[in-house]
């Protein structure tokens, strides 16, 4: 099981646009990643309502996990989205 | 049928003429829907009928323009959302027809967004669409919404939400129709802001036969079935003459004798910012700030919102921002700042009076307005919703100082402020007229109610008489007061509110053309002539009709 703890970039949260974008790369990695705060309930990445009704604020912290191959790489590649400002972005 | 003509309230300005393409009103699983004899078969239509969503609205993503295309790409996420399927599944297991169940499972849904309020129930609309969708495919029906365009269109609906009016294809929509939706309704600002033609409240609306040849004057409110050509030339001619009239006048709001009405623009977020700055506006004279706090559960920090204002602030170097502060209440609850249900929001505690009652809310938005406004050097002044006396006034303007912000202001939407501007703006260092809650409240005419559009009319001379009370006791103090309502946007509303001493005319950019080459064709005494024709009328209509008949030719022409 791979485990990653990050804090949410866009200035927004996760809501909207940056859900979305989230969401989808999620999807991608054909893997089933969870997203949660740490210590609650984790949420299907995968799930666009269920990643917005988490209500992630910026600079919240959340923990990815993921099974299987190329977890490892696939949860680094969700970090450095979540990383970053995607509402400021286009 | 031919050539008849209706009348509805036009709201975003121009003229078009094009196919009338109706919009299918979302359609209802059937009450009487059997319980399926194959559980998993009806599932399965269920999974189909999601997945035919997500892939129409992925095509249509792909047609649509960079605006548009994030909208439909989000939707067609929710259609394939794994937990909404599951829970539609479960329906079906209890029984429920497919369409039934597709239903049910958003009603679900919808709940527990509902409850988290703000920025979660907006986004029900878009859950909702989902959920027609996949309905009208189960049952093999049209599916609901505007359809893809072909060619040049008049948009024709009951009523349109928010996010199909900013879906809409600008370069095949020439005008937009609703039965429903009144003067300031979404649709009427989006239209505005998108520069589309739009008539509301125009009954019969969606009994007009698809296809048919409609001309719209967004300006006078008539809709002409089949009109004749020289109709649609006039209309081409007036727009073609109006374009090459609003090239020649730019910059700084000006009566023709050079007296100065500054021209500002409405905006409530960053994209409305860059879109504003990159225009020529002496500024902004609305910052709507409750944007900042409706996505938010908690209350955002210091730092997060002076993030936000910082960007809005870089758009305008050397140009003023008026900021309104937060302006929530019982009818836009905040997760963080609920007071309680009200029976009577509009009438409730809102806009300041929440600050009043949370000062803390207040306190951290000044704060974080100063950090923002010493760092981008922008001319931002500050001013507060709903004040109702002098006192409310000089409170807020304590706090304002105290924070370093140089300037505060009142906004004037309550009719008692307006007729006590003498004593109210001695306390403060400007005021700006809230139109559209100014008549709300003057006529007793919730906003909200299309079918009172024509008391919230704002040429209604009893508006008019409470912003020229504001106006004198403006004037008394030797303070500049302006208007950032709906009204500062009709170039010929412009002129009478010039003529009653207003400074500052806040509107959607778009508008803004048209006001300034209004201002250009008449001198400030002329503008007063205006201004005491409109207080002089009967009602709305006549003051406007008095107003047209009086003003400039050369303006009236191609307006």
């Amino acid at each position: 099981m791979a485990q990653r703890t990050v804090a949410i970039g866009s200035s927004v949260g996760l809501h909207a646009r940056p859900a979305a974008l989230f969401v989808e790369a999620a999807q991608e990695t054909g893997l089933d990643v969870e997203i949660g705060r740490p210590g609650q309930d984790a949420v299907d990445a995968t799930s666009i309502l269920g990643v917005m009704a988490l209500g992630a604020k910026h600079g919240e912290e959340v923990v990815l996990t993921a099974d299987g191959d190329g977890a490892d790489a696939a949860l680094d590649s969700l970090v450095a989205l979540l990383e970053r400002d995607l509402d400021a972005e286009g | 049928m031919s050539g008849e003509t209706f009348t509805g309230v036009g709201v975003s300005p121009g003229t078009a003429a094009g196919p009338v393409v109706q919009v299918a009103p979302p359609v209802r699983p059937p009450a009487d829907e059997p319980t399926p004899v194959d559980a998993a078969a009806a599932t399965d239509l269920v999974l189909e009928a999601f997945a035919s969503v997500a892939k129409d609205l992925d095509a249509r993503a792909e047609a649509a323009d960079e605006h548009a295309a994030p909208i439909l790409k989000a939707t067609a996420l929710i259609a394939r959302d794994k937990g909404l399927a599951k829970a539609a599944g479960r329906q079906v297991g209890k029984g429920k027809g497919p369409a039934t169940a597709i239903a049910a499972a958003v009603d679900e849904y919808a709940a527990q967004f509902e409850a988290l309020g703000g920025y979660f129930a907006e986004r029900v609309t878009d859950l909702r669409d989902v959920g027609h969708r996949a309905v009208a495919a189960v049952l093999g029906v049209p599916a609901p919404g505007v359809p893809s365009l072909t060619g040049p269109s008049v948009i024709v609906a009951e009523d349109l939400a928010p996010a199909e009016t900013a879906a809409l294809d600008r370069a095949k929509v020439v005008a937009i129709i609703t039965a429903a939706g009144g003067r300031t309704s979404h649709t009427a600002i989006l239209a505005a802001q998108m520069g589309i033609p739009a008539v509301v409240q125009l009954h019969g609306a969606t009994s007009i036969a698809e296809g048919t040849t409609v001309a719209v004057d967004g300006d006078s409110g008539e809709v002409t079935l089949e009109p004749d050509m020289e109709l649609i030339e006039a209309q081409r001619a007036r727009r073609e003459a109006l374009a090459a009239a609003l090239a020649e006048v730019t910059g700084n709001g000006l009566t023709r004798d050079g007296h100065p009405v500054n021209l500002l623009a409405n905006i409530g977020g960053v994209d409305d910012a860059v879109a504003a700055g990159a225009t020529d506006v002496e500024g902004v004279g609305l910052f709507r700030t409750e944007f900042v706090y409706l996505s938010a559960q908690t209350m955002p920090t210091v730092e997060e919102q002076a993030e936000v204002y910082r960007k809005v602030f870089e758009q305008f170097p050397g140009r003023r921002v008026v900021v309104r502060t937060l302006d929530a209440g019982a009818d836009k609850p905040l997760a963080f700042a609920n007071l309680g249900d009200e029976e009577n929001p509009a009438l409730g505690r809102r806009g300041l009076r929440l600050c009043e009652a949370k000062p803390e809310l207040l306190d951290s938005q000044l704060e974080a307005l100063a950090v923002a406004a010493k760092e981008t050097g922008a001319d931002v002044r500050v001013m507060a919703p709903m004040v109702a006396t002098a006192d409310e006034a000089a409170w807020f303007a304590e706090r304002v100082y105290a924070h370093g912000l140089p300037k505060a202001g009142v906004m004037v939407e309550v009719p008692a402020v307006a007729l006590r501007s003498k004593h109210v703006l001695a306390e403060v260092d400007f005021a700006s007229i809230g139109t559209n809650d100014l008549a709300q409240y003057t006529m007793a005419a919730d906003r909200m109610e299309g079918e009172l559009s024509h008391l919230l009319d704002p040429w209604q001379p009893a508006v008019l008489d409470v912003v020229a009370a504001a106006c004198d006791g403006a004037d008394h103090n030797g303070k500049p007061i302006g208007v950032c309502g709906e009204s500062a946007g009709d170039p010929y509303l412009a002129l009478v509110l010039a003529g009653l001493g207003v400074r500052s005319l806040s509107m959607a950019p778009s508008k803004v053309p048209a006001v300034r080459l209004a201002l250009s064709k008449h001198t400030i005494q002329q503008c007063r002539q205006l201004a005491h024709l409109a207080l002089e009328a009967r009602g709305a209509h006549e003051a406007r009709e008095a107003v047209r008949a009086a003003a400039n030719e050369e303006l009236t022409a191609i307006l």
